[in-house]
């Protein structure tokens, strides 16, 4: 099971960054004169903030749309890890660690409804 | 005011020597990223927590990968307490909303210093052998591979362990950093854990705990992609280098130090401009 895990972490940092990257090349190539201006906190762009406006983005090659999927597949790398996790307790038929590795998943669940909500 | 391809720069090369430091020190890249954007390029700081947090998720489960293939993190242990560092990351990521920006800069000064000081203090290798019920009935105790063959090991205080980490995922939740020292005293100090376990340990679930906070900060804005992406790509190009280094030479000991002092003058820093209000 810890061959898996090592892999999954090493597979999804490699895949994400390489995203981010991609996404980060046509970002500057478009964008790079732009004057930044984070100053003052305005959230972010909606085509930036949900997963129809990224998908959108991603298909009309929008740099910033790319490296925000690419950071969602980051952030999801070691919330998939915990599944992998579950599946291995499930194996070893470890019932007391597939309950505590399913609490931490319905605690990262709860967190992503919450802050939808608020 | 820069354009973006400037600032884009500036950030590579800044997170690229956090991330080194970071790892050189065990500290973590954020502590170094957080005050680089507010401080110099007067980011807003919710903008900085976000791209803290996409650094910390980077690092730790880039270099996470490499210590669990050698077999000395606790896996049923990390398991455990990430029960309380994620809940506890979703509570500090849902007040941080409430939490006045001078208020978290003063916050994050404090813990700055704490973890500069303590990552100074001599680490005594203990192993404890004494046997606790609870820990026994979670299956935490086990062992790690030394040159001389495995060596075992069992776990104390498991509950004030547990409230420990607790109260370091709020505060990575609210400050969007690994909290690796506080993950780390939770372990080493309460719980009698041998470093090099707590380290692995710690860093396998600095992941996860970001995680939990960050589907928060995403749904409000805070992850932006002009900015995490220069500052997670270098800082984990950081750490990695760092990782290379340490491999060859022994003596941090002086580096440590240099980096204490640069920490605490950015802590200073940062508890000044959040009692003035300009953070």
């Amino acid at each position: 099971m810890q061959a898996v895990i090592g892999w999954i972490l090493r597979l999804g940092v490699l895949l994400s960054m390489s995203v981010i990257f991609i996404g980060g090349v046509i970002y500057l190539y478009r964008h790079g004169q732009v004057i930044a201006d984070y100053h003052t906190f305005k959230g972010v762009p909606d085509f930036v903030h949900n997963t129809r406006g990224i998908l959108n983005g991603i298909i009309t090659f929008r740099g910033r749309a790319i490296i925000q999927a690419g950071i969602i597949l980051l952030i999801a790398t070691p919330i998939i890890r915990v599944i992998f996790s579950a599946i291995g307790f499930i194996l070893e038929q470890d019932y007391l660690y597939i309950g505590i590795t399913l609490l931490v998943l319905l605690i990262i669940t709860a967190s992503m409804l919450s802050g939808h909500a608020g | 005011m820069m354009s973006v391809i400037v600032l884009t720069l500036i950030l590579f090369i800044g997170s690229y020597f956090a991330g080194l430091l970071g790892s050189l020190t065990g500290l973590g890249g954020g502590f170094v990223i957080i005050p680089l954007l507010t401080l110099v390029l007067h980011v807003d700081i919710h903008y900085a927590i976000g791209a803290s947090l996409v650094s910390v998720i980077a690092t730790s489960s880039g270099s996470a990968a490499a210590y669990v293939k050698e077999g000395i993190t606790n896996i049923r242990l990390g398991m455990f307490l990430e029960i309380a560092t994620t809940a506890g990351a979703m509570v500090g990521a849902l007040i941080a909303v409430y939490i006045p920006t001078n208020f978290i800069a003063i916050l994050f000064g404090i813990i700055l210093i704490t973890s500069a000081i303590m990552s100074l203090r001599k680490k005594a290798e203990l192993i404890n052998q004494e046997k606790s019920p609870l820990a026994e009935k979670l299956k935490l105790n086990s062992s790690f591979p030394t040159p001389n063959g495995p060596v075992n090991y069992s776990v104390k205080n498991v509950g004030g362990g547990f409230f420990m980490m607790g109260f370091a995922g709020i505060i990575s939740g609210l400050l969007g950093i690994g909290s690796g020292a506080l993950k780390v005293l939770a372990m080493d100090t309460i719980m009698r854990i041998p470093f090099k376990v707590s380290t692995t340990t710690s860093n396998f679930m600095i992941g996860v705990t970001a995680a939990a906070s960050a589907v928060v900060y995403l749904q409000r804005g805070y992850i932006d992609p002009g900015l995490s992406m220069p500052v997670a790509i270098g800082v984990l190009l950081g750490a990695l280098s760092g990782s290379k280094i340490l491999v060859h030479t022994n003596s941090s000991g002086w580096l440590r130090w240099v980096f204490a002092v640069v920490v605490s003058f950015l802590a200073v820093q940062m508890i000044y401009n959040g009692f003035i209000g300009k953070i």
